[in-house]
């Protein structure tokens, strides 16, 4: 812990800080655009130059270490000239283009210009121009703006694994490319453009759209994978502009992936704004009474059995919690939250978390992905894992398919065979789990989206049980505490899977799942089916079921309804969503529902009053009380739990077949998603050229 | 003047057999194996008491800076990496080092290296240097098959490899950790510092970078005693040096002469003088393009060492003498200066990669008096922004030669300037 004195005032850092980081402990600001926590450290801008006792020149306080006893002055003639100098060379060659910089308003470069500049330019010469390089449907550039300071480049080889861009050229004529121009082909490569600290990157879809000004803030929750990564929602009265990733370090450090920042221009389309009846075959718009009489009319008569309810992949806690709490009231023991099929068990919640937490990749040191492809099913956990991987010492074994994931592995073998070799301890990285201290098994839902899944979840436990992945807590040598730790984690890729399985949204007793419910329906057997945004089933067999759709996208449960009930996005409800590590977070509400679309919970308490079924809550305070009741993980807001662990799953047979992935189309997952225009773009850059040619295309 | 038993480097104009047998008959390999019998703080601690500073610019003494190197070999090797991507305009006495005497460069590799306790040099050699290296891969090859270096080098026990990797001819992969990057195979871009290459090297490894002069000199001084070579020269500017002259004398040369020798006796003795005579001298550079030049007035009584031309605001550098006489463009020859340092600058920081082009362009309209006396003020201070703010030294150079000519030719500057407002033909040199 060295101890050094900032402008007089002396300030204690730890060891291995930089000069830059102790001197903002102790309150002095230093400009830098070069310098990020997150990424290495490059020195190049030369704007955070400071004063050290004892050397002759300025040095650069992000890349020099902080020593004990060191004298440093940010204060002084030297340092304001330094900066000064700096600035200036930073602008000579920059364009005097901010009134049509879409930057404007959030640039670092404007800022410090303003506060650390000179007041004029004593450039006479020609300014130089720089041609704009290609990258991707979502990067934007200009790169005559461009100021060199390899954030982007130093993002997209350090974070995002891939090395495709680079500075080409040297000296004034130095220019930051994409390796022969094409894509930035990485689920995180918008990322660059909160990094770059100019405007030479900025957002394509949101090129020209808004000034940060206009726009009414609000920090939410995203649900594009069950992540649970934080964002803020930018909206100018009831459009939602464009989603930016907040800080949060256990969860998504500040990085958002691809669709989760980009999917939002989907919510302006195909949107269910009212609601509908199918009368003589067709779909027409009719009055929420209406709706709801039709519903009623329907139900009225029909046993409980007879009704089936779905939850989808998006939805809140609290219209899960309704929609229960309603077919409960309906004595319909025919509920499931799993569309996928995956074989989950929710009688310990151990089995069905992600129990290692997404922190606790960072100190794992031998991970067993099975069934999953992390950078499709959670672009930002993946990276995490590869951060893990770059500071060295971590072994990876993947069962499933062989994919770049952007780190090394060993790929030990397709399907389940592999995984009972390794139960067995016939497998050499049975060794390698058992020798570190801290395994971590990845369970997907690759694996457990099969038949035989309640058989490979079984097996999982057993891995995770024999490799010695449950440490309980203990003490060190000196006495401290060391936290149990437990690497049995699955990763889920529905935002409200998590949530739903707390709840119970799960067949009752006697009840189907969802298989058995497209059994039951096609043959007639169940009568009525709720789907609660709902879209990933295959809606051909429900049969001649009555279908209720509630939802906010004409999307495919909405093609298949008899009544769609409109309902709103996540970003137009206040809603409890929980992670994939059991983490519950709030999301809040950035504007409104289009037309007479109603938040999801209200819909389904106006409809139980209709139905004779008049649930008990008529705030979402209450319901939300009632929730909490009902199961205390809900008291706490943005904590990871720690569950205890319990038999789950269920040992069988096991077919030979591979595990597959889940996600086919990374940048298309969910109706939001698919009804964006920038999603299309993507999968028409990124995902369709990788598929295999059937030849028959143009 | 340097007497010629005095001398190092006895084969500097290819007179004689470049092999290892003429390199023998010269002296070179005689006792290596006795000098490898010493221990290698020993070795240090001679090249430290020769008072040898190291002869690729900066002058920083060679014995000291091995000594940084850790005194243990732990996890990772060490590396003696031999900077011989000699591209300092005005600079050629490596080349013939290599051309003429590359056993003592080999030779001082396995010395220095068994004193840092590497165990191998690796000499990045400059790629427009296509037949020196063909000549010292052979004298490598040569000197690997009489069993000199390789494995038990010289029937020392100790085994050392010399490995010549060529460059791809960029000037800043001669600054040491571009060069070390380079060599990894990555862009040739300076690194920060902290880490120094002692601690964190080539590949990671402690490593010691040094001019080929700087190592190819050490065998002579280890076999003649450290005490030869320092009472060689002055004091804390000691031993012989290699001098490259150019420009106008009449008899451009490489020439080794003891440091502290005056400037105008090295250019009279061993380059038949300026041309024109001595009173026809305009300026001197004394080391290379990037340090400031110096008026006559000045040369004419200054000694050719670090510290003496450090006190009259020049340096010694690369000991590249470049001589202009009266009828040089002074202010054209300068601007020429910074088009080369604009062209090699990496452009990884801002000073220098905004600032080269800057400077060059303003320059470039000065030797035409296409500016405002205003301007030259200007110029110097962007010269002052850019130094000491950079990375690496690349950003100093290009700025010490503007300020030179600034500090003692401003009047020239300004008389361009003046002729051109006033309508006269600028004239640009004394046609």
């Amino acid at each position: 812990m060295p101890k050094l004195t900032v402008n007089g005032t002396e300030v204690e850092v730890p060891a291995g800080a930089s000069v830059l980081q102790a001197c903002e402990e102790a309150g002095a600001e230093v400009p830098r655009f070069c310098y990020h926590e997150r990424l290495s450290i490059a020195g190049n801008c030369r704007m955070c130059l400071v004063e050290m006792e004892r050397s002759p020149k300025p040095v650069a306080s992000c890349a020099m270490p902080a020593g004990e006893g060191m004298v440093i002055r940010t204060d002084t003639d030297l340092v304001k000239k330094a900066r000064e100098g700096v600035m200036e060379f930073l602008l000579i060659n920059h364009p005097l283009d901010c009134p049509i910089c879409d930057q404007g308003g959030e640039c670092d470069l404007q800022d410090q210009a303003m506060a650390f500049g000179h007041h004029s330019s004593r450039y006479d010469e020609n300014k130089r121009a720089v041609e704009d390089k290609y990258m991707g449907p979502l990067v934007n550039t200009i790169m005559t703006r461009c100021i060199h300071c390899t954030r982007c480049v130093r993002f997209s080889t350090e974070v995002a694994g891939v090395t495709d861009m680079g500075l080409l050229g040297r000296g004034e004529n130095a220019e930051i490319t994409t390796y022969l121009e094409k894509a930035l082909d990485s689920e995180l490569s918008a990322n660059v453009i909160d990094l770059c600290p100019v405007g030479a990157l900025t957002s394509k879809p949101y090129a020209f759209v808004a000034r940060p000004w206009e726009l009414r803030k609000t920090e939410t929750i995203d649900v594009m994978d069950a992540l649970g990564s934080n964002i803020r929602v930018d909206t100018r009265g009831s459009e939602v502009l464009r989603v930016l990733p907040r800080l949060h370090e256990e969860v998504n450090e500040e990085w958002i992936s691809d669709k989760t920042r980009y999917a939002c221009d989907g919510l302006k389309r195909q949107r269910l704004d009212k609601p509908y009846l199918r009368k003589d075959g067709k779909l027409q718009p009719v009055s929420w009474d209406d709706a709801f009489a039709a519903i009623a009319a329907k139900m009225k008569g029909l046993k409980g059995a007879e009704i089936a309810a779905v939850a989808g992949d998006t939805v809140d806690v609290e219209s899960m919690f309704a929609l229960k709490g309603l077919m409960t009231a309906l004595g319909s023991p025919n509920l499931d939250c799993r569309q996928d099929g995956a074989k989950l068990d929710a009688t310990t919640r151990a089995g069905y978390l992600f129990n290692a937490t997404i922190a606790g990749i960072e100190e794992a040191d031998a991970i067993l992905i099975v069934g999953a492809n992390p950078r499709w099913d959670a672009a930002v956990l993946n990276s995490r894992i590869r951060k893990r991987w770059l500071t060295g010492g971590l072994k990876v074994g993947v069962i499933g398919a062989p994919v770049d994931l952007t780190y090394k592995y060993d790929h030990l073998g397709a399907g389940a065979q592999t995984l009972t070799e390794l139960a067995d301890g016939k497998n050499d990285f049975a060794s390698v789990l058992k020798d570190a201290k801290k395994p971590m098994l990845i369970l997907g839902m690759g694996a457990l989206t099969r038949e035989d899944g309640a058989a490979v979840l079984a097996m999982a436990r057993k891995i995770a049980e024999s490799t010695g992945m449950l440490v309980p807590a203990s003490k060190d040598e000196e006495g401290n505490e060391v936290p149990a730790w437990n690497g049995f984690s699955v990763l889920h890729t529905a935002a409200s899977r998590v949530g739903g399985l707390d709840i119970g949204f799960l067949p009752g007793n006697g009840g189907a799942d969802v298989a058995g419910m497209l059994d039951g329906a096609s043959k007639g057997k169940i009568k009525a089916v709720y789907l609660l945004g709902a879209d990933e089933i295959d809606t051909q067999r429900l049969g001649d079921a009555f279908v209720i759709y509630q939802g906010h996208h004409g999307d495919r449960g909405a093609h298949r309804a008899d009544v769609i009930l409109p309902g709103a996005a996540y970003t137009e409800k206040d809603g409890l969503y929980v992670n994939t590590e059991g983490r519950v977070q709030m999301g809040l509400r950035a504007s409104f529902p289009p037309g007479e679309a109603r938040e999801d919970w209200t819909i389904v308490r106006a409809l139980s009053a209709h139905l004779g079924a008049t649930l008990p809550y008529d705030s979402l305070e209450q319901l939300r009380a009632a929730l909490r009741k009902s199961n205390e993980v809900f008291t706490e807001i943005d904590i990871a739990p720690k569950a205890a662990w319990g038999p789950f799953g269920a040992e069988g047979a096991m077919s030979e077949t591979g595990f597959g992935t889940t996600v086919e189309n990374f940048y298309m997952t969910d109706p939001i998603s698919r009804a964006s225009q920038t999603m299309a773009e993507c999968t028409e850059v990124f995902v369709l050229p990788k598929q295999d040619k059937t030849g028959t295309e143009g | 003047m340097l007497r010629d038993e005095d001398r190092i480097f006895t084969n500097l104009y290819g007179w004689f057999d470049w092999g290892l047998e003429g390199a023998r008959k010269r002296g070179d390999w005689s006792t290596t194996k006795e000098i490898l019998s010493r221990s290698p703080e020993d070795i240090v601690e001679d090249v430290k008491n020769s008072g040898l500073r190291g002869r690729g610019g900066a002058g920083f003494p060679t014995g000291v800076k091995w000594s940084f190197m850790p005194k243990e070999v732990k996890d990772k090797p060490h590396y003696l990496v031999v900077n011989a991507d000699e591209s300092e305009p005005g600079t050629c006495k490596d080349r013939e080092i290599i051309r003429n005497d590359p056993h003592k460069l080999v030779e001082g590799c396995l010395i220095g290296g068994y004193a840092m306790r590497a165990t191998a040099a690796f000499i990045y050699i400059r790629g427009e240097f296509y037949n020196e290296a063909m000549r010292l891969q052979a004298a490598i090859d040569q000197a690997y098959e009489a069993g000199l270096i390789g494995k038990n080098a010289c029937g020392s026990g100790y085994d050392f490899d010399v490995i010549l990797h060529r460059g791809a001819g960029a000037y800043i992969c001669g600054e040491e950790t571009a060069l070390l990057e380079s060599l990894e195979g990555k862009k040739g871009q300076p690194r920060l510092k902290p880490p120094f290459p002692a601690g964190v090297g080539l590949y990671g490894s402690p490593t010691t970078v040094n001019n080929v002069e700087s190592i190819a000199v050490v065998p002579e001084i280890l076999r003649r005693g450290y005490q030869w070579f320092a009472d060689l020269g002055r004091p804390k500017n000691s031993g012989t040096k290699l001098f490259c002259i150019s420009g106008h004398v009449e008899n451009p040369c490489n020439v080794e002469e003891e440091m502290g020798i005056p400037l105008r006796e090295l250019l009279e003795k061993h380059c038949g003088g300026v041309i024109g005579g001595w009173d026809n001298l305009l300026a001197v550079i004394p080391g290379g393009s990037s340090v400031p030049m110096m008026p006559k007035s000045v040369c004419d009584d200054v000694l050719m060492d670090f510290d003496s031309l450090r006190e009259v605001g020049a340096g010694l550098g690369t000991a590249a003498v470049i001589v202009m006489n009266k009828q040089t463009d002074i202010v054209r020859a300068i601007a020429r200066l910074s088009y080369f340092y604009k062209h090699e600058s990496c452009g990884q920081c801002t000073p220098c990669r905004e600032g080269t082009g800057w400077m060059y362009r303003v320059m470039d309209r000065l030797c035409r008096g296409e500016a405002e006396v205003e301007e030259i003020d200007a110029l110097y201070e962007v010269t002052k922004q850019i130094e000491g703010h950079t990375i690496c030294a690349l950003g100093d150079a290009a700025a010490w030669p503007i300020q030179g000519l600034l500090r003692h030719f401003r009047p020239e500057v300004e008389r361009r300037i003046e002729a051109r407002k006033a309508g006269q033909p600028v004239l640009e040199a004394a046609e």
